[in-house]
């Protein structure tokens, strides 16, 4: 009989492997690069949101000691391509890394400056003169739809970069049988990434070698490396791309930026290293933002809470230009609307439009936490119109666990759920039935106590292939390679660009226990591209449901191999022998066994020819996922709001999240409460701000809200693990869950401690001042 | 302009330009980039060094008004033989970390709020993490962290009521 095999370090809390160098000063952000001879780039950028530039003076800039270049749009014409978007859309603006006569919203690059230092460059720019004449600006969505609107692409005609139109079922029908339809408006505000350390590039040319090396705070330097390879003209097999340290990404890190297109053309027209790394203001400014649509949603229901379609109309804000995903996001959020429930009719659709703002793109959740809005929103408004409890409207939606692998009307299948498990847990850990009667206790003292929940679920993994837009570079697939190294070490290549997530830790884990050898036998490479395969890179909660399953496919083509050549040490058939803590050993029988090292040393040293196998022990893999995976969970809170101030306080927030199989604890723990004060944030806090001339009042993090310790709550966590059936390791993935499920959860909440007042609806941020203008004006009504 | 100034024990004396900031001092006169610029208007504090002592931060000083001072960074938090500070031993064993872009000035922060405050409660931590900004952790786990360095310093004794 098989000795059964005992994981020891999946499943633990295994504290992380990057942090000694983080917590001792010794990580290498793209800052801490620096190269002998290098140049500092600092730009000059718009205070106009829309305007024509007549004329741009920088003789006095490139006379000043110290300066090496200024340049503008006009010297650039020719030399680089266009920035551009993944995913299709109808217009698709040409978007130079500096303007060319016309910049279209603040904190359009302008005028680039190179000098022997950062403080040189910007005295440069001190000294440059910009004539600009400024236009008409358009900053809101639905008005820039309008007849008459300035119109911000001229040569398009409109303001409609793309528009999509999807129906599935019966709608109308629903429509017409439901007792009612309920009717109303969400606005899902424009959010700031703000990942604690901005964007940054250095960039190195080698004339010599006709190779360019590119350090970026990229979460996917690969991607990266393809769309400045066309950018730039330069073939692939001569760029370099370094994602080193990266100080947080959410998405925003993903994109192909201005500057480092600009960067690389600046190294290798000026021959020098140059570095450009982002000020906070420009980060606010333009970096990608997240979020901004506004959707009119429409629910037929019927009396006793059965929710019998979905209808929505989305007004997605594009900014003025498309980065690499902004006119895909959307499609997340309508094809995800319906969220955990069965919903037999669902029709939306989505006006992509452009605004003198900056793009909205990929931002934790990307889309899913605008869909659970709308899905769980429509719950509480459900539950407000007929007087139903809010737990037991959700309970009679649910797709129940028996129809696992569920289709939904957008075509998605879910993989696997049991979103009653989740509900009723978290609904224990509050304690609803008590929670509920202490509120209406608080209430009669006159006290605004609000409970609120929020079933999720979300789509992470995005695969196979095909369901990425066909002008995406890369794919939904991941790759591996897996060294033993001939002491008997292994070396992990991922093509995931972990910044944060803490792969170096939880891969080490898997491939400890699969060997049967120590944490410490195991290192973990990623993030540049001259060490790395081809892969596609961190996002959408990819990192370990893809990643890792590229990563095990790699390690049983390796597995094999050892095993093929152990069995030819042992006489004994490949199947009958396991890996065991650092030996090969039979089965049936543990103590019959030869030193890996043994195997590695017959690989390597191939002095005795083994006739089929090949040396060495490298094994590569590329993995294709048959689906996504589906996490879901409730979140459930108590808030109370102070009438008199508006100020929102928390008394309890728990989370039941299920992300399927767990490798460690302590970073899905890590993930999760990240992920909820992102969600926080955007439920309380949050809120980029443009004034009508499009002028950015969010500029610093003096006016950007994002939340310090004292704003967030202390989070009570606990799971329901539902393995995934898609990938070998049973993982759904858990990046983004908290950032989802979280945002509805205290909207509703807040919402529910306001009912007695009569408000059911308010759009987030519900920031004290807005709290307490809707309770004043409640009162006097 | 000349700056004299002692970094984590060890004297140096540069001229500097008058403008100069004392985080860039740090990092490319002293190269020593372990502490971060993450805003430049004092609002995040990855910049978060000691002068003298005190948690400052360190992109809204100049390096000529730290002349004559005694600065701290991450870099001097270790012993010479490498065994970590308690704090640093705190936010590794509590996952105080994950990008640890905002890690150096939370630390020296720590460190500042300890010797104010050996026994904080969790409102005190968060009311001192206030000019500290992270954006992975949720600051459960910073909170987490500090509790554990300040157990640690006052050699493993509970909480005082």
């Amino acid at each position: 009989m098989a000795a059964a095999v005992v994981p020891k370090f999946v499943g633990s809390r295994v504290k992380r492997r990057e942090d000694p160098r983080l917590i001792s000063g010794n990580g290498t952000y793209v800052d801490d690069v620096t190269l002998p001879g290098m140049l500092s780039v600092v730009i000059l950028r718009s205070p106009y949101a829309h305007a024509k530039i007549n004329s741009i003076n920088v003789d006095a800039a490139r006379k000043l000691p110290g300066v090496v270049a200024v340049l503008t749009g006009e010297d650039l014409k020719g030399k680089i391509g266009s920035l551009t978007t993944a995913a299709p859309a109808e217009h698709i603006p040409y978007h130079p890394p500096l303007a060319q006569g016309r910049v279209r919203l603040v904190g359009d690059a302008v005028v680039a400056a190179v000098a022997t230092d950062q403080y040189i460059a910007q005295d440069a720019l001190d000294l440059v003169e910009v004539d600009y004449e400024p236009l008409p600006v358009i900053t809101d969505p639905e008005k820039a739809l309008e007849p008459g609107a300035p119109i911000i692409h001229e040569e398009f005609g409109t303001n409609i970069s793309t528009r999509a139109q999807v129906t599935s079922g019966d709608i109308d029908g629903a429509m017409r049988s439901a007792d009612r339809v309920i009717k109303f408006r969400l606005v899902n505000q424009r959010l700031a990434p703000v990942p604690m350390e901005p964007r940054g590039t250095v960039a190195q040319w080698n004339q010599g070698s006709g190779h360019l090396t590119l350090w970026s705070s990229t979460q996917g330097p690969h991607l990266l490396r393809s769309y400045l390879a066309e950018m730039l003209k330069l073939p692939e097999n001569r760029m370099r791309v370094i994602a080193p340290e990266v100080g947080g990404g959410f998405g925003c890190k993903l994109n192909v930026y201005a500057e480092e297109v600009l960067a690389a053309y600046l190294s290798m027209t000026l021959k020098r290293p140059v570095k450009w790394i982002e000020r906070r203001r420009e980060n606010l400014a333009t970096t990608t933002h997240g979020r901004d649509m506004v959707v009119y949603v429409e629910a037929p229901v019927k009396n006793d809470g059965t929710l019998l379609g979905l209808k929505a109309r989305f007004i997605c804000d594009a900014g003025a230009y498309l980065q690499l995903l902004t006119p895909l996001i959307p499609g997340f959020s309508g094809m995800m609307m319906t969220g955990c429930y069965k919903v037999p009719a669902m029709a939306f659709e989505q006006l992509v439009v452009f605004t003198n703002k900056m793009a909205p793109d990929a931002y934790r959740g990307a889309g899913r936490p605008e869909a659970c809005y709308i899905a769980e929103r429509t719950m509480d408004m459900i539950a407000t119109e007929l007087n139903l409890d809010p737990a037991e409207v959700r309970r009679k939606n649910f797709i129940p666990k028996e129809a696992f692998p569920a289709q939904i009307p957008s075509g998605l299948v879910y993989d696997s759920g049991d979103y009653v498990a989740a509900l009723d847990k978290a609904l224990k850990i509050i304690d609803y039935p008590k929670a509920r009667a202490d509120q209406a206790e608080a209430r009669k003292q006159g006290r605004y106590i609000g409970i609120g929940l929020c079933s999720y679920v979300e789509i992470c993994g995005i695969g196979p292939s095909a369901m990425l837009p066909p002008t995406m570079k890369g794919g939904g697939w991941e790759s591996a390679t897996i060294r033993m190294e001939p002491d008997c070490k292994v070396t992990v290549l991922t093509g995931v660009s972990p910044h944060g997530q803490g792969q170096e830790t939880s891969f080490a884990q898997i491939i400890a226990d699969e060997f049967g050898i120590g944490i410490d036998d195991v290192t973990v490479l990623h993030g540049d591209t001259a060490i790395v395969q081809y892969g596609t890179g961190t996002f959408g909660s990819r990192g370990t449901s893809v990643g890792g399953a590229a990563l095990m496919m790699a390690t049983q083509k390796l597995q094999a191999k050892m095993k093929k050549i152990a069995s030819t040490m042992m006489e004994t058939p490949p199947d009958k022998i396991v890996f065991h803590q650092g030996t090969m050993a039979l089965a049936s029988d543990l103590t019959k066994s030869i030193p890996m090292q043994k195997v590695a040393d017959a690989a390597y040293g191939y002095k005795v020819p083994m006739p089929g196998i090949e040396p060495g022990l490298n094994e590569a893999a590329f993995y294709e996922p048959t689906g996504c995976t589906f996490p879901f969970g409730t979140h459930a809170c108590v808030v109370e709001v102070d009438p008199d101030t508006g100020v929102v306080k928390f008394l309890r927030y728990v989370a039941v999240d299920d992300c399927g199989r767990v490798i460690n604890p302590l970073l899905v723990e890590g993930q999760v409460h990240g992920g909820i004060a992102q969600g926080i944030a955007q439920a309380l806090y949050e809120e980029v701000v443009y004034d009508e001339n499009g002028q950015l009042l969010t500029a610093t993090l003096m006016d950007y809200a994002v939340p310090k310790a004292e704003m967030l709550p202390h989070y009570e966590l606990d799971s329901t693990v539902t393995p995934s059936p898609v990938n070998p390791l049973g993982i759904k993935g858990v990046g983004e869950a908290g950032t989802i499920g979280s945002t509805p959860c205290v909207v509703n909440a807040v919402l529910d401690a306001l009912k007695p007042l009569g408000i059911k609806n308010l759009d987030m941020p519900l920031k004290p001042e807005r709290l307490w203008r809707a309770i004043k004006s409640a009162r006097k009504a | 302009m000349r700056v004299t100034m002692t970094i984590n024990g060890q004297q140096r004396s540069d001229e500097v330009e008058d403008r100069m900031l004392l985080v860039h001092y740090l990092r490319e006169v002293a190269q020593l980039t372990g502490t971060h610029v993450g805003c430049e208007t004092t609002l995040c504090g990855a910049c978060t060094v000691l002068l003298d002592g005190k948690a400052v931060k360190s992109c809204t000083v100049l390096a000529v008004q730290a002349s004559g001072a005694q600065i701290t960074t991450v870099e001097g938090l270790a012993k010479k033989d490498g065994e970590l500070h308690p704090v640093q031993e705190g936010f590794w064993e509590e996952h105080g970390l994950q990008c640890g872009f905002c890690t150096p000035g939370m630390l020296m922060l720590t460190v500042d709020l300890l010797n104010r405050n050996p026994d904080p409660s969790e409102a005190e931590i968060r009311h001192a993490l206030d000019g500290n900004l992270c954006r992975c952790t949720g600051y459960q786990h910073i909170v987490n962290a500090v509790q554990y360095a300040a157990r640690k310093m006052r050699g493993g004794a509970r909480r005082s009521a």
